[in-house]
């Protein structure tokens, strides 16, 4: 009876499914719950805002500028067609900062950092460090995640916001060397329409982003079993997790928005 | 006192502690024996609380671990003091903040003090000279007793060694018994210790028990345990090869006669 292997198949994947998202909800309530219980420890906090914010300016850099050259690029591909190219400038001012910036910054360091976060804690936990942290008094949870996922929620912010900058700054380089759009034109056209809102909307996705990265990166870690290729897996696993929980998470904000905003 | 009752353990369906009853009095030096995988680890984790038995207790001092939580399980975690098997050292920390780190997280004592602390349980195992470095760049039998020093520095009630003198040279393991005998003569410390080194537990032990197929199957001072007539435990301390054990476990030898 094929049919029924297959429901109780599903039923089975979905047990799985619901399972994982407890374990990473409880785990976030647990985080929060910890991160106002003292003591604060700023020295570890700084640690990760400077391992997680500091060290991925290049990546973030490199990703933003070409995507910004990209995006004129391709605009200016339709754009020349209805002699519209000054609105290029909009165009990429606006798609970075409410799209692009916060989802590629995202993807970035959830590719950076959260596969980093899954390693470490990951080795923690099959080397039995988690273990010693418990018999030594003291909560991983507040340990280890309190500090990466305050870091990552100050730090992605601000790296979406460099993102932004440098996504306009490559953009304005296409359009005024190679389109010959003039520098001020161009820097009215990009300034003009972007809204506060545009920012603050892009931002608030970059927290929620911050969140989904530092849980799924830390609750994978605690997972995580079966010596090196267990650490192997479940850092492919939390990218993975990752990437398309961010993607998601992006779509329903994006409507969300969409329709709050008229 | 210490008193596990009728603990069972499993994993997805892997029977290891089947209704273990074991009491271990204050102040007694307790040796836990029995063969690779038979669950000693296990028991340890179960007693100080990082693994919960699917069914059983464990009392300490009047108080079920399994049921403890927050503030009291934190106050009960300070009175001991635990060794890992793979010494479970943080690798981002130091020697020192390893050695140190319940004093660096729990107490308000300053740098100096601290230190002074570290060093001291650093020289009880025999190590000077390496607060600074990572446990990355010492060797097997250093991080072991890094671990133990870090497992001693708060100066706990109870003591857990999981495989203390594995790894070490002969004579430094000889110094780490000496070290286990001192803090139970001097400071009166209760000490489980697992080992598979019956030399040693002839020498630290008050009371020696043999974990066997998920329970204590035999349990007295050294001289009763090496004058076992149980077979089991007669197998296991003299290290036969034949037996009632490897009989149970069918062992294949005929691979290596038959090709002769
Ligand atoms: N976290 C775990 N997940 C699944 N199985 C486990 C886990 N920890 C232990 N086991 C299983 O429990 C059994 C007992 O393991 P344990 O580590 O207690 O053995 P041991 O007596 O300490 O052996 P050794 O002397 O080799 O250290 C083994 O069969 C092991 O496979
Ligand atoms: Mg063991």
């Amino acid at each position: 009876m094929p049919f029924k292997k297959i429901i109780s198949n599903f039923k089975k994947r979905f047990k799985t499914l619901l399972n994982y998202m407890g374990g990473a909800i409880i785990l976030l309530l647990e985080t929060i719950f910890w991160s106002f219980i003292p003591p604060f420890r700023r020295r570890q906090l700084f640690d990760q805002m400077y391992k997680i914010g500091v060290n991925s300016l290049p990546i973030v850099f490199l990703i933003a500028f070409f995507t910004g050259m990209v995006l004129a690029l391709q605009s200016a591909y339709q754009m020349q067609r209805i002699n519209a190219q000054m609105y290029i400038a909009s165009l990429v001012a606006l798609s970075m900062t409410r799209e692009l910036g916060p989802v590629l910054t995202a993807l970035v360091v959830a590719g950076r950092v959260g596969a980093a976060i899954t390693a470490e804690v990951g080795t923690m936990k099959v080397t039995e460090q988690i273990d010693a942290l418990e018999t030594l008094a003291t909560n991983p949870v507040k340990y280890l995640v309190v500090p990466r996922f305050l870091a990552l929620i100050f730090m992605l912010p601000l790296l979406t916001v460099y993102a932004d900058f440098v996504g306009m700054l490559g953009g304005y380089i296409v359009g005024v060397f190679k389109l010959h759009i003039g520098s001020n034109m161009y820097m009215n056209m990009t300034t003009s329409p972007l809204d506060l809102k545009d920012l603050y909307t892009g931002l608030l996705k970059s927290v929620i982003f911050a969140v989904i990265i530092a849980i799924i990166s830390c609750y994978e870690g605690f997972r995580t079993s079966g010596g090196a290729e267990g650490v192997g897996r479940s850092t492919t696993l939390s990218v993975v997790t990752s990437f398309v929980l961010i993607i998601a998470a992006d779509c329903l904000f994006t409507a969300l928005f969409y329709f709050i905003g008229r | 006192m210490i008193d596990a009752i009728n603990l069972h353990k499993s994993f997805s369906g892997n029977k290891v502690l089947k209704g273990l009853n074991l009491t271990i009095e204050t102040g007694v030096t307790e040796v836990v024996i029995g063969r690779s995988g038979c669950g000693k680890s296990v028991l340890l984790k179960n007693i100080i609380g990082i693994l919960k038995p699917e069914s059983g207790q464990v009392v300490i001092d009047g108080q079920d671990v399994t049921k403890l939580s927050g503030k009291d399980l934190k106050a009960l975690r300070m009175q001991f003091g635990m060794l890992f098997q793979g010494s479970a050292l943080f690798d981002s920390l130091t020697v020192t903040e390893n050695v140190g780190f319940n004093l660096i997280e729990h107490t308000d004592m300053d740098k100096q003090t601290i230190l002074k602390r570290v060093k001291e349980a650093l020289s009880l195992v025999g190590l000077y000279g390496i607060e600074d470095l990572m446990p990355s760049e010492l060797s097997g039998g250093m991080k072991k007793r890094v671990g133990l020093a870090r497992a001693i520095c708060m100066h706990p009630k109870i003591v857990l060694y999981d495989e203390p003198t594995t790894g070490l040279d002969p004579i430094m393991a000889d110094a780490v018994n000496d070290l286990i005998m001192t803090l139970h003569k001097k400071l009166g410390v209760t000490s489980i210790i697992v080992t598979h080194d019956m030399v040693s537990a002839y020498k630290i032990a008050s009371k020696i028990a043999m974990l066997y197929d998920g329970k204590i199957i035999a349990e007295g001072s050294p001289d009763e345990i090496k004058n076992t007539t149980d077979p089991v435990v007669k197998q296991f301390i003299t290290g036969a090869a034949k037996g009632p054990i490897t009989q149970k476990e069918n062992f294949n030898r005929n691979i290596l006669t038959e090709g002769a």
